[in-house]
């Protein structure tokens, strides 16, 4: 209908010639458009169309042939004074032929819908049938419900006067019932008191209580109630003594305390009254604990100690602060505050009793009993500290848990020292007991191997031992202190490097006290502290480290990727063992270097050289020295390697002795005594001297046996080059010397890395005696050779 | 600088009575020869180095040491072979007029020169042994002497203008083993009451007026004490040195302690001297062939730079720069001196002129040598 309408209304308004000047049959869209959009303004809804048209013309200009407010008159008087004739005829002739479209437009319109309004009229027709049956229905609908209701009425009519009646009576038998109870109530509570059926009894009186007092003004409710107000008094009384007996444990006094509540006793009190014996029961754990604790010595051990402690009063506190937290819930934040302030000070005596017996631990050797103790009560108090997190229990217990955890490492490092030194201790009787003996103890090298090898398994069972604090299954493992600082600073730092660095300072403690305050130390034991700080240096460090990294850094890099400062070069350790070693290594040269020079200082310096004989043998002093040196040497072969030489044919002994004997020594001393200038002798050490190097007597030494005994000598000879300037010397006393020296030469030239030193010493040696000889005559080369040979 | 004595020397010693020319004593060893006493005296302005010698025909000299009163007095000790004995003795000489302000100039070759020494008297010590050294009295007129002789301390008065010499009083060292004093310091302190000897590894402190110990430093040096020194500004501290290649500075109030050890030699340090005005140099020589000049200002007695009292600080013209240096220096070595080639066996400070010194080793060369400028400013400024 509507789309026949707006056809039908197309030809009022047409389409203008300014609209459409390609004629209606060009723009489809548009014009569909056109006739959406005068549907919409015939249905009012223009206001949504004209913004849609911006384009087109005023829809209020009278002109418009498609406007609504077209005016023909306007229009034809607008064309007739606007257009000429030729236009004029023009639009009417179109206008004409516009119309005769529209008309058969609208016929076909008309033809397409016949069959529909044929079909609609038959549909009305049928409908009109149907409405009037329906009709005759309805009203014989209506006649049936009066009758049902006129009858209904009739009925409530009759039932109401009984209804009301057996209302009414329900009601008083409530009533009665009621009354019944209240007047049964005393007796009843008398019954649950003496029972003790106190639940029973509270809930009778929480129920009466609001009746009472409503009807206190009626004598016989009155009289109820003070007989109630008496048996709850009692009852309260009874309560109270429960409560007071404390004897029956927590939850029948949380009961008491619920009770109570409901009585209507005041909370505030009431919660005192229940931490105050909360604290006698916890405080009688507390002193039975400290009974086992005592002034004897423990008799449970310290796991048991915890587990006491554990079940008893972590137990007894957490059951405290449920009931409590329970109970007084509605005391807000004021009745949390009092409990965490009780908690608080209780767990803090708690701990202190727990810190003592954990002291008395210290001295324990048994990390594994110790940590499980620290374990348990640990996971203990994670259940009061979710508890009471006010209270800060499960901190101040990690806390507990870390103290103890660096004092054993304290004390571990402590075991180390002490393994050390008893390591030493032992080292020191077993170099001095050979000697008593009298037969061969154990060799240098098996007894190094001895200390390194306990050092290193005290070491292994001490990181063992600690490592039990940061195992898996241990409650505080993960917290972050064992995590990562206990791992990095306090095993790693604070443990092995420490330890490190306490041996290093006890081998070097041995240098600086020369034979003032400890005593004579045994060469051979500088010696092997040497050899050990060295194996220190080059491999075991780097293997304790990498072993305590595996253990326990493992566990910090997993967790965390963060660097570790400084903590991954295994460097710090290093540097003083090395610089130890060498430094042990310096001073048991110069120990030794001062043993023989003493000897040869003496030896020189006693003699009366002058009047002395013509020499016969080497004087015993020199034989001695060379065994010495040839026992140091050995000595030192058993710990250190043999060193590098400078390269000289091995059997030099002979032929660079004999040079020196006859050449290089006339050469040298030669001139001195042909009585010719002084200067001569200057000349020719001066100008010696020049192409000699400095010899640096004092000078540190390699790790090698060579240079050991390469120093030792040096400071012998320096030593026997010193004491013969200060004596005079007489022809013999010369030769002696000359015999002396060639002796030592024979022999000590094997032990050094460069032979021309021991050269050019003794030759400074021969050649200052014979300065100092007023009448210097030296022995035939070859006389000497022979005494010496034979000596 | 360096000079060559053409002789093996050990005994060296400054003028101690010049202040105004720098002048240094020399004492040849030589067996063969007739030994001499050098005098050297160094031209500060020019560069130059003059030469006079004094024989000393006795024997070869072991020490000397030169009277802090009297230029021309001076004492030896020295060795006298006597059939297959040698005997150490001490006497006191006079040298030649003028020879003692050294103006006199010897453009010929000196050994022709050669003139002899008045000798003024004996140190008679037949009954005491070997005589090690001999000191003066510091501060004094040149009277008192103390000698050291084998294992006594001899105080002799020297009387009649020196040429008497009166043994004064003596103190003997007891005890097992062969006991002999290796070197003595008179003390310029408390005034010149006391004399601190070395004897194996033993520091003593004597009282001259009573001749006896007054303290005893056990175990100073781990092997034997070679020399000791006084700070000459501080009356308690005295340095020491040794065989363990060691300089120690003691307090002599504690003697449990050094209160400084200085490990710097490679060999036996056979000298050690405190400059005379300026107590944080310290001189020390070893027969590594090595000369050492070491700063200690924290035990010197200026730990904070040359510190001004407050009222005297107009008449310094060097006050200004004072506030910069108060920081505690630290302790240094200065310099270390290699010229000689062979040990050396005494060191001295110019006693003329504080910022120069002398050491003499044992091929008989001298050097002489300057403290570092920029030191010397530092230390005067």
């Amino acid at each position: 209908w509507a789309a026949v309408g707006a056809m039908a209304a197309g030809p009022d308004h047409g389409s203008g010639p300014g609209d459409s000047p390609e004629g209606p049959e060009a723009e489809a869209p548009e014009r569909r458009r056109k006739a959406h959009g005068m549907l919409k303004l015939y249905y009012g809804l223009s206001e949504g169309e004209a913004a849609g048209r911006p384009a087109g013309p005023d829809p209020l200009d009278p002109t418009d042939l498609n406007g609504a407010h077209f005016d023909p008159e306007v229009y034809l008087d607008k064309l007739r004074r606007e257009c000429p004739l030729a236009q004029l005829m023009d639009s009417e002739t179109d206008m004409v032929r516009q119309i005769r479209a529209l008309d058969s437009d609208m016929q076909t319109l008309v033809y397409e819908n016949y069959n529909k309004f044929i079909s609609a009229t038959d549909t009305i027709r049928k409908m009109k049938n149907d409405f009037r049956k329906m009709e005759d229905e309805m009203d014989r609908l209506a006649t049936n419900m009066a009758v049902i209701t006129d009858f209904s009425a009739r009925i409530s009519a009759t039932l109401q006067d009984r209804h009301e009646r057996i209302t009414k009576l329900a009601g008083v038998h409530a009533l009665l019932r009621k009354l019944q109870f209240l007047f049964e109530l005393p007796s009843r509570l008398t019954k649950c008191v003496e029972l003790g059926a106190y639940g029973q009894a509270v809930r009778y009186q929480g129920r009466a209580q609001a009746v009472l007092q409503q009807y206190q003004h009626l004598p016989s409710f009155r009289a109820i109630q003070d007989d109630c107000q008496v048996i709850t008094a009692r009852l309260v009384q009874q309560l109270r003594q429960r409560f007071r007996e404390g004897g029956s444990g927590a939850p029948e006094q949380a009961e008491c305390v619920e009770l109570l509540l409901a009585l209507g006793e005041p909370a505030e009190e009431l919660c005192e009254e229940f931490l105050a014996h909360a604290r006698g029961r916890l405080e009688e754990e507390l002193r039975s604990l400290e009974a086992e604790l005592g002034p004897s010595p423990p008799a449970p051990d310290v796991l048991e100690f915890t587990d006491h402690g554990g079940s008893g009063f972590v137990g007894g506190l957490c059951q405290v602060a449920a009931a409590y937290q329970e109970l007084f819930a509605a005391q807000g934040p004021a009745g949390a505050e009092k409990l965490a302030a009780f908690a608080r000070e209780l767990g803090g005596r708690y701990f202190a009793l727990v810190e003592r017996r954990l002291a008395q631990e210290q001295g324990g050797g048994d990390n594994s009993l110790l940590v499980r103790a620290l374990d348990r009560f640990h996971r203990r108090l994670r259940a009061p500290g979710a508890l009471l997190a006010a209270a800060g229990l499960a901190e101040a217990a990690t806390e507990i848990v870390e103290r103890v955890a660096r004092e054993r490492l304290g004390h571990h490092l402590q075991g180390l020292r002490a393994a050390f030194l008893g390591c030493l201790t032992d080292v020191r009787q077993a170099l001095a007991a050979p000697r008593l003996a009298g037969k061969e103890g154990p060799g240098l090298a098996e007894l190094l191997a001895n200390v390194a090898s306990s050092i290193l398994s005290h070491i292994k069972a001490s990181l063992a031992a600690v490592h039990l604090f940061t195992a898996k299954e241990v409650s505080f493992s993960n917290k972050p202190y064992f995590r990562g600082e206990f791992c990095s600073q306090g095993v790693r730092e604070g443990l092995i490097v420490g330890f490190i660095r306490s041996m290093c300072q006890t081998a070097q403690s041995f240098c600086d006290s020369p034979g003032e305050k400890g005593g004579a130390t045994p060469p051979a034991l500088l010696l092997l502290l040497s050899r050990l700080c060295l194996d220190y240096e080059t491999a075991t460090i780097s293997y304790i480290l990498t072993l305590t990294d595996e253990q326990f850094l493992v566990l910090d890099s997993s967790l965390t990727a963060r660097p570790r400062p400084a903590t991954s070069s295994p460097l710090p350790g290093l540097c003083p063992a090395r610089e130890t070693a060498r430094r042990l290594l310096t001073h048991y040269v110069k120990v030794q270097g001062l043993v023989i020079s003493q000897m040869l200082r003496k030896s020189v310096e006693t003699r009366d050289w002058l009047s002395t004989l013509e020499p016969r043998n080497v004087r015993a002093v020199m034989k001695r020295v060379v065994e010495d040196t040839t026992a140091i040497d050995v000595q030192v072969g058993l710990l250190y390697e043999e060193g590098v030489r400078k390269a000289q044919s091995s059997d030099s002994s002979k032929r660079t002795f004999s040079v020196y004997s006859s050449s290089r020594q006339q050469g040298r001393y030669a001139p001195s005594y042909t009585p010719s200038a002084p200067m001569d002798t200057n000349l020719l050490s001066n100008i010696q001297k020049l192409f000699s190097e400095r010899i640096d007597v004092f000078s540190p030494v390699e790790f090698n046996k060579v240079s050991v005994l390469t120093g030792i000598i040096k400071i012998s000879l320096k030593t026997l080059l010193e004491c013969v300037r200060l004596r005079t010397f007489g022809r013999f006393g010369l030769q002696q010397v000359q015999v002396d020296c060639h002796f030592l030469q024979l022999y000590l030239w094997r032990f050094v890395a460069d032979e021309e030193l021991v050269h050019l010493l003794l030759d400074e040696v021969v050649a200052s005696a014979a300065l100092r000889c007023p009448d210097p005559v030296p022995m035939e080369p070859s006389v000497v050779e022979v005494i010496c040979e034979r000596g | 600088l360096e000079t060559d004595a053409q002789y093996f020397a050990r005994a060296l010693t400054p003028q101690t009575a010049e202040t105004d020319a720098i002048r240094f004593l020399v004492g040849t060893q030589s067996l063969k020869y007739d030994n001499q006493i050098h005098i050297i005296d160094f031209d500060d302005e020019n560069n130059i180095i003059n030469k006079n010698v004094l024989l000393h025909q006795v024997g070869e000299i072991w020490h000397i040491s030169t009277s802090p009163a009297d230029k021309g007095v001076l004492a030896t000790c020295y060795n006298r072979t006597s059939d297959s004995r040698v005997l150490t003795c001490a006497a006191v000489w006079r040298m030649p007029k003028e020879l003692e302000s050294g103006s006199h100039e010897s453009p010929d070759d000196s050994s022709s020169t050669a003139q002899t020494l008045e000798l003024l008297c004996h140190l008679d010590n037949t009954a005491h042994g070997n005589m090690a050294c001999v000191v003066w009295e510091p501060m004094g007129d040149g009277k008192k002497v103390i000698s050291l002789a084998d294992n006594h301390i001899l105080l002799w008065d020297l009387q009649e203008s020196s040429s008497q010499a009166v043994l004064a009083g003596s103190a003997s060292l007891e005890g097992k083993g062969q006991l002999r004093f290796t070197s003595g310091r008179w003390s310029p302190h408390h005034n010149c009451t006391q004399v601190a000897t070395a004897s194996d590894t033993t520091l003593r402190g004597w009282d001259t007026r009573s001749m006896s110990q007054v303290y005893c430093i056990e175990n100073a040096h781990g092997q034997l004490v070679r020399d000791l020194d006084f700070n000459p500004n501080k009356q308690y501290y005295l340095a020491s040195c040794g065989d363990d290649c060691k300089v120690k500075f003691w307090d002599t109030r504690n003697v449990t302690e050094p209160v400084k050890t200085l490990e710097e030699h490679s060999h036996w340090v056979w000298n050690v001297r405190y400059n005379h005005s300026h107590d944080q140099l310290v001189l020390t020589g070893s027969s590594d062939s090595r000369v050492i000049l070491s700063n200690m200002v924290s035990i010197s007695s200026e730990p904070f730079g040359h510190l001004v009292d407050d009222d005297d600080v107009s008449d310094q013209e060097d006050h200004q720069p004072e506030e910069k240096s108060k920081e505690p220096l630290q302790d240094n070595v200065i310099a270390t001196y290699e010229e000689h080639e062979d040990s050396v066996y005494a060191v001295e400070w110019s006693s003329a002129d504080p910022w120069l010194f002398a050491s003499l080793s044992y091929d008989g060369r001298l050097v002489i040598n300057r403290v570092p400028r920029a030191l010397k400013y530092h230390i005067l400024l």
